[in-house]
């Protein structure tokens, strides 16, 4: 008798250490605790991130008083500001062949469903699942003298002696190409699928034809889609390293290509922190800019 | 099922043959897609001494020589153990940080987030570069503790992304609800949040592995010559000579990637299924 008398207060107790549980987790995690959660990864990304880029950035800037001789000499150098230029030219060119290709392949997945949806899944997956260095491997396989194509076109009695394919620019927009397209298709077909299905229908309903609707609503409302990709594979395209310097060869450096060799091959420190914070400001800028756009534009849609 | 369903009935000739056109298109660009991601697995079965696509004779020659070249398998292991290590402490640091983004009042989330999702923006060259200039005088190029730190950095970010989704769908009364049970903060987190967010997590690991197998340019920078990592076994291979043995490397990463990310696909595609059939 006396244990169950006991009892009621303890149990009451418990109701309201419950109470303040519930209390305490409906805001969630205290802020103490938070802290202590997140401490541990920023601490170790400030250790082996942040300084590290910070340091490379500043070598560009102090040796060991301030100076601006490393950027002078990008801007006064013709090679290096030709090579900055066609990293530009390849990065654009990239974009818009994969715009091109890209753009119809959302709108042909868009409008599958069932076992040819799951199949062209499988097609635009299956190469963003494999190694960029993989896939720039294979196109080492397609493009050399005794390559797929050259043995192909030979075999087709088109040309008598192998093309060398490989190690040109042509190469490397290909092979880039191939390896963003997905970051391309991607985003648009999102854009695609979250259009609500009755808007086209609506203006066919209303007299406009097949390529007036597509002009008029379904390229519009993709127009998300399109920036995000396009944002996408100009930033990767910037700084790729891996295509340009085995497809690329020697003589055509990008900026990438060219930060590596800078370091690896002529310890030029100060130089290469320089053309690092080139690639990383351009791409900050760029990221900035359709952060604003996007947060503009969905400011407009509400 | 079709956005823009106007192309649906060819009226004319002109439309069918635009359509037909398309559908052209889109088949070569299937095809140019999926063509070089494939192509190094029969030029793995070649008999050749040196490199021709596609082989006049088929074996598995160089399947043999990679499973008896220590080079080779020491690359192998050494990218296998870095990825499995740094899975496992992006996937421990990426709960705790995407837990106190999305379930607590921590100030400064926006900032946070950025820092930790930088390393995706980034471009690894310069990553790759900054950290070879300072793990260098650390003593951390070429060994295992420097390319799981290096590799964590970029693992971090696809883990908080899928796991703060993850957490964001996730109905915050459930852990309410175990809580008004009796339950402290650790066993509603064992016993509810965690079996919840099993999906995400295992989408993360998924992730962060191939990602870590899979990078080229930091691996490259912080091997050293007695740590090397098998992506950069490969860089420096291809560069050298055009063995058929990279196409095997080649395979071999395939087949693991694919296998695993086509079975978080599978599961994923299960769930839903379930999902819908619940609702």
């Amino acid at each position: 008798m006396e244990a169950i008398a006991s009892a009621a207060p303890a149990k009451d107790a418990s109701i309201g250490r419950r109470v303040a549980l519930l209390m305490r987790n409906s805001k969630g995690f205290p802020i103490p605790l938070a802290v202590a959660m997140v401490a541990p990864l920023l601490i170790g990304l400030a250790v082996a991130f942040v300084q590290p880029v910070g340091q490379l950035l500043a070598t560009s800037l102090w040796h060991p008083d301030f100076t601006l001789v490393e950027y002078q000499r990008i801007g006064a150098t013709p090679l290096y500001f030709r090579i900055i230029a066609r990293t530009f030219l390849l990065a654009t060119t990239v974009t818009v062949a994969a715009l091109l290709l890209g753009y119809p392949v959302a709108l042909f997945l868009a409008r599958l469903s069932g076992w040819r949806l799951t199949v062209a899944t499988a097609c635009i997956m299956l190469p963003l699942w494999t190694s960029v260095l993989v896939r720039s491997y294979s196109w080492i396989v397609i493009l050399q003298r005794n390559g797929l194509l050259n043995t192909f076109l030979q075999w087709l009695g088109v040309i008598n002696a192998p093309l060398p394919l490989l190690y040109n620019e042509l190469a490397v927009v290909v092979a880039m190409t191939h390896v963003l397209l997905p970051y391309m298709i991607l985003p648009i077909w999102a854009a695609l699928r979250a259009m609500p299905r009755d808007l086209p229908l609506a203006a066919e309903s209303l007299g406009a034809n097949g390529p007036r609707v597509f002009w008029h609503v379904v390229l519009p409302l993709s127009m998300p889609g399109v920036a995000s990709g396009t944002l996408m594979v100009f930033i990767l395209a910037l700084g790729f390293y891996v295509t340009p310097a085995l497809v690329g060869g020697p003589r055509t450096l990008m900026l990438a290509t060219l930060i590596g060799q800078q370091t690896i091959e002529l310890l030029n420190w100060p130089f290469a922190g320089a053309l690092a914070a080139v690639l990383l400001v351009t791409t900050l800028v760029l990221v900035a800019a359709f952060n604003r756009f996007l947060g503009l534009d969905k400011k407009a849609a509400s | 099922m079709t956005p823009c369903s106007g192309v649906q009935q060819p009226r004319n000739l002109s439309r069918r043959f635009a359509r037909a056109l398309w559908t052209g298109l889109c088949g070569a660009v299937f095809l140019f897609l999926l063509l070089p991601t494939v192509v190094v697995i029969p030029a793995s079965f070649s008999a050749a001494k040196y490199f021709s696509f596609p082989p006049a004779t088929w074996s598995v020659r160089w399947y043999v020589a990679y499973f008896h070249d220590e080079d080779w398998l020491a690359a192998t292991s050494f990218s296998l153990e870095i990825a499995l290590l740094s899975t496992v402490v992006a996937l421990v640091l990426g709960v705790l940080v995407s837990l106190a983004l999305v379930r607590s009042e921590l100030p400064g989330k926006a900032a946070i987030r950025a820092i930790v999702l930088a390393p995706m923006i980034v471009p690894h060259i310069v990553i790759a570069v900054a950290m070879y200039l300072v793990y260098m005088r650390w003593d951390l190029v070429g060994t295992l503790p420097g390319l799981v730190l290096a590799h964590t950095v970029v693992c971090v970010p696809l883990v908080v992304i899928n796991l703060s989704t993850g957490l964001q769908k996730m109905d915050p009364s459930l852990e309410m609800a175990a809580a008004s049970m009796g339950a402290d903060r650790i066993a509603a987190f064992r016993w509810v949040t965690l079996p919840l967010l099993a999906p995400s997590l295992a989408t993360a690991a998924a992730f962060s592995f191939i990602t870590s197998l899979d990078e080229a340019v930091i691996s490259y920078f912080l091997s050293g010559s007695q740590g090397k990592t098998l992506t950069r076994k490969m860089f420096e291979d291809i560069d050298f000579d055009l063995s058929p043995i990279i196409a095997v490397a080649s395979t071999l990463i395939i087949v693991v990637s694919v296998a695993l990310m086509g079975s978080i696909e599978l599961l994923r595609a299960r769930n839903a299924r379930l999902a819908a059939r619940e609702a």
